[in-house]
Formats: C-alpha cells, sequence, structure tokens
C-alpha cells in the first residue's frame, strides 16, 4: 500500500523533472525483479539503460508507463508517457494518420498527425495501410505516434532491435532530431552498448534489480566514455569478443 | 514413368531459349505453362464450359423425348415458367415474402448473437452465466427444433422467422465470442497507453480486430438462413417460393419445382456475393480479404 504513482501536473514540469522514481519495488509473485531502484530524469535528458537479458528493463519501463501495479516505492511522473514499443504495434485496420491520432483529443487530429509524419519522413503516406510499410518506417510511425501527444516523459523499449543495421543508424539520427525538437525525457532500453553511446546523455546500467552504474555525459563530454568500461559493466571481458 | 519425369526436368532446367512447348507429350509441364497459353479469361470461359455442355445435354434429352417432363423438364421449359409465373402469377410477391422472412429472421438472430457475443467477449461474469448454456443448445441441430417450433408457434409467420433467427444465432454469436478473444493483447496495451476510453477501445480496437472472425459468421449466418427458410416454407406456408414448390408438387409441376429449387440457389449465390463484398470492403486493411492498393 505504500506503493503508488503520483500524477505531476504539466505545470510543475516546465523546469522540474520528467521523471522521478524512488525505492521502487516490483516483483512477480514471490520473485523480486526490481528492488528499491532510484532514478531522475531531467526534461529533455536523454537516457540510455542498458542490462544483460532478462535483468528487469522491460519491467521498470512498464511500471513508469503505469502498465503495472508496484509493490513498493513511488513515481511521480506525468499522467501519459508516450511508449514506442520494439514492435511498432500499428492497428493494421487503420490508415497511417488514424494510427498516429490515436487518442488523440484534438479537432485538427488529421493536420497534426500530417506534421508528425512529416516530421519522421512519411507526409506523403497519411492514407496508406500498415502492412504496406518496411520494418524501420512502420517504427518510424510508432515514433510519430508518441511524439504527437507531445509527452513530457518518452520510453523506448528497444525500438530499434529488430531493424537491420543501416536503417538502425538512420534511426538513431531521426530519434535525435526529434528530441532535441521536442524535448521530452527519454529512457532508452537497449541492448546495444552503441547505441547508448551515440544517443545518450547518459548511459545506466541496470544489475540486480537496481541502476548499479551510471556514466554521465556521455555524447559531448570532453571525456568520450570508454566502451569497455561499459562491456565490463555488463560483465562482458573485453579481452574474450576481440 | 520416370522417363517423362526427366525429361520436364529436363526441359525445365533448359527453359527459357529453348522453344518452351512445341512438343505434344506435355503432360510433365508446370501449370504455369498451361496458363500462360491459355491466359486466365481463358481458364475462367473453359470454367463455365461443363455446367453449359450439361445444361445443353439436358435440354436435348428432354426435347428428344428421353426424359419425361413429369421427371425433369427441359431449361427452356423452366425459363417460359418462370416468365410466365412472373408476368401472370405470383412469383415476384413470393419472392418478396420470402425475401423478408429471411432478411427479418437474419436481423433478429444477428442482434441477439452478436448482443450476446459482445457480452461473453468483454466480461467473464457474463461468460461464466451464458457460454455454456448457448454451448449445449448449439449441440442441437437446429432443425431438430422444427417440431417444437410449430407446437409453440403454429406455422405463421412466427415460426418461419424464428427458426431463421435460431439458425443464425450460433454462427453469429460464436464467431463474434472467438473475434473479440482474438484480439492482440500488445494492441489493447497501446491503446491503454494512449490514453483511449474504454469506449474508444472497444469502437478503436476490439470491434475492427474481431471483425474479420464476425463477417466469417455473417458468411455461415447467410447459408444457414436459407436453409432454415427453405425448411420452414416447406411446412405449411401460404406463400413463398417454398409455398410455390409444395403447391406445384400438388400438380406435378416438376417445372415449377425446379423453378423454385434455381430461385432458392440463386438466392443463395446472391447472399454469398453480399458476405464478399462486405468483406472486401469493411477488411479492406487485411491482407487476405482486401483488394490490393
Ligand atoms: N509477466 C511476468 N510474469 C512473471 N515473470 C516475469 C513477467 N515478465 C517478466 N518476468 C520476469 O522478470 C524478469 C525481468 O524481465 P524483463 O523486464 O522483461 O527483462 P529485460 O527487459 O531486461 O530483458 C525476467 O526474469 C522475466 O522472466
Ligand atoms: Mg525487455
Amino acid at each position: 500500500m505504500s506503493a503508488h504513482v503520483a500524477p505531476l501536473s504539466p505545470a510543475s514540469f516546465e523546469t522540474g523533472p520528467a521523471v522521478v522514481v524512488s525505492n521502487l519495488v516490483r516483483s512477480y509473485g514471490s520473485r523480486v525483479v526490481i528492488e528499491k531502484l532510484n532514478l531522475r530524469i531531467e526534461r529533455g535528458e536523454f537516457v540510455a539503460l542498458l542490462g544483460e537479458s532478462g535483468c528487469g528493463k522491460t519491467t521498470l519501463l512498464r511500471a513508469l508507463a503505469g502498465l503495472d501495479s508496484i509493490q513498493g516505492g513511488r513515481i511521480v511522473a506525468p499522467r501519459r508517457p508516450a511508449v514506442v514499443f520494439q514492435e511498432h504495434r500499428l492497428l493494421p485496420w487503420d490508415s497511417l494518420w488514424r494510427n498516429v491520432s490515436l487518442g488523440l483529443q484534438v479537432p485538427d487530429a488529421r493536420e497534426r498527425a500530417a506534421e508528425a509524419l512529416t516530421e519522421v519522413g512519411l507526409g506523403d503516406r497519411l492514407d496508406d495501410w500498415p502492412r504496406n510499410l518496411s520494418g524501420g518506417q512502420a517504427q518510424r510511425v510508432a515514433l510519430a505516434r508518441a511524439l504527437v501527444q507531445q509527452p513530457e516523459l518518452l520510453l523506448l523499449d528497444e525500438p530499434f532491435a529488430a531493424l537491420d543495421a543501416l536503417t538502425r543508424i538512420r534511426m538513431h539520427e531521426l530519434v535525435r532530431e526529434l528530441v532535441a525538437n521536442h524535448q521530452p525525457g527519454v529512457l532508452l532500453v537497449t541492448h546495444d552498448v552503441d547505441e547508448a553511446i551515440a544517443l545518450a546523455d547518459r548511459i545506466l546500467v541496470m544489475r540486480n534489480g537496481a541502476i548499479a552504474y551510471e556514466h554521465r555525459a556521455a555524447r559531448n563530454a570532453s571525456t568520450p566514455i570508454s566502451r569497455t568500461e561499459l562491456l565490463r559493466e555488463l560483465g562482458v571481458n573485453s579481452h574474450s569478443i576481440h | 514413368m520416370s522417363n517423362v519425369e526427366l525429361s520436364g526436368i529436363d526441359r525445365t532446367v533448359i527453359g527459357a531459349d529453348s522453344a518452351p512447348s512445341s512438343q505434344s507429350s506435355d503432360n510433365a509441364l508446370a501449370p504455369a505453362a498451361t496458363k500462360s497459353r491459355l491466359g486466365t479469361r481463358g481458364l475462367q470461359l473453359l470454367s463455365w464450359l461443363a455446367p453449359v455442355v450439361l445444361v445443353i445435354i439436358w435440354e436435348w434429352l428432354a426435347q428428344a423425348g428421353w426424359l419425361s417432363p413429369q421427371v425433369l423438364p427441359a431449361p427452356s421449359k423452366v425459363i417460359r415458367t418462370a416468365f410466365k409465373l412472373v408476368t401472370t402469377g405470383t412469383l415476384l410477391n413470393d419472392l418478396g415474402v420470402s425475401l423478408l422472412r429471411a432478411a427479418a429472421g437474419f436481423v433478429i438472430g444477428t442482434a441477439v448473437g452478436g448482443g450476446l457475443g459482445i457480452l461473453v467477449g468483454f466480461s467473464r461474469v457474463a461468460e461464466a452465466l451464458i457460454d455454456r448454456s448457448v454451448q449445449m443448445i448449439r449441440a442441437i441441430p437446429f432443425l431438430a427444433a422444427l417440431p417444437l417450433v410449430i407446437v409453440w408457434l403454429g406455422v405463421g409467420e412466427t415460426q418461419k422467422i424464428f427458426l431463421v433467427a435460431l439458425g443464425v444465432t450460433f454462427p453469429i454469436y460464436i464467431n463474434t465470442v472467438l473475434g473479440i478473444r482474438q484480439v492482440d493483447p500488445k494492441l489493447l496495451e497501446l491503446g491503454r497507453v494512449q490514453g483511449l476510453s474504454s469506449l474508444q477501445l472497444i469502437r478503436r480496437i476490439i470491434l475492427p480486430g474481431a471483425l474479420p472472425s464476425i463477417l466469417t459468421g455473417v458468411r455461415y449466418a447467410l447459408a444457414t438462413a436459407w436453409l432454415a427458410l427453405v425448411v420452414a416454407e416447406t411446412i405449411g406456408a401460404q406463400s413463398g417460393i417454398g409455398f410455390l414448390a409444395m403447391d406445384a408438387r400438388e400438380f406435378l409441376r416438376t417445372d415449377v419445382i425446379v423453378l423454385t429449387i434455381v430461385i432458392y440457389a440463386l438466392i443463395g449465390v446472391a447472399a454469398d456475393g453480399i458476405a464478399r463484398v462486405l468483406e472486401r470492403r469493411l477488411l479492406a486493411w487485411h491482407p487476405n480479404y482486401g483488394a490490393a492498393r
């Protein structure tokens, strides 16, 4: 009963953090996946979360999104964070603009969707069906759908994992640009160290249900982050992979 | 045998530049080769050839006196009867009565089956209350209930509409429940993430997701509606296509009987066509139904 998600009024976000997590506990039955986790993401800050498979990254993201109940601690998050999942989750029966405007409660939904689709380079495909899209294009529509809500917090759960290397690099450029324009707080869950280095202001490594390692200012720091160090934190001996 | 196969393989390998099919021992050729020579239109014409030939043979047998008109009248006679019944008789009226019965029963059955299906699809409590009973009633072939229905309702309009509705209810119910259950939970979750209200969730995600299954139910229901109507009209009707057939039986008018059978068949085909058009329009997004755009 100590656990709850407290919505913040939009006004307090003008300067404040995008999300604050304190002493979060999340368990499936008796199995504790997240234990006393603390996290704070500022508006406009891009945070990447690394961690070996099954360590609880998705579980954390779902808790932040308000999709699952939590067993302890406190999450202060905007009422509606935007989420992009690993799968695009487009509605196959709706045109692209209808997909992008899903849940948008404004009279000019189509125009807003058109703007968002133009931003991701699909402005000429408003009335097309999702089934005519490639994997990368579908994921771009999912990004547009998230950003059209003008979220204060954007949660990305390995959104590029299923894409080919070249498409992934293009998506990195796009995401960097979009985030710079919209300035949400971003939590990007990824298993790709290079993706984290390329995109994030801050890189976190999750282990044993909590944040075990943190590296700040990855992109524009004078001291570039050490890939080897990150890999070591992830339990990979860098000598064995070369 | 193995020789033929070998030569077939040889030809496929050489393929493109050698003359494709000049030899006559062609049975090992791929179907694609046959298709390219005849074309889709040609094949379609060919598919109509057999039934046309059958009707011509039927006509010829009847003309030559090999077929007694008491057994099977000539197709030309059936056509003449059709014209006569349309101009001087009550054929159109009877057709209208039959269609109205089918439509009324179909609407009622769809409302009941769809309503129950949506209830059960959404609520575990409703499922516990309703589903087992419906599944048990469904085990009865609905036509077996006919004597009981006659005892309850007599042989008037109500009995006929009831029987059609009964036949329609179950396929609609089952496919509605199935469709709702099959909606991708990941899409439902997405709906929550996007902040949809329950009503929007139903309208934007659950019903469209269930629609392919529901339309399959509609297609089945159209077929059973038709079957129910034929049976219901065969018993104690004062009008309708079935009445026309039973009336004709008394006077051994096989031409009228054959005509009614043909009409039933044509309406069945039309109903299937309607179902197809519905699927193509409503499921334009679906790779298995919609015309590619
Ligand atoms: N719905 C669930 N029920 C029970 N256990 C789960 C459920 N979802 C995830 N888990 C468990 O929680 C742990 C963390 O899962 P997850 O957050 O998906 O890991 P990650 O995203 O880091 O790969 C895993 O061990 C997984 O087996
Ligand atoms: Mg995961």
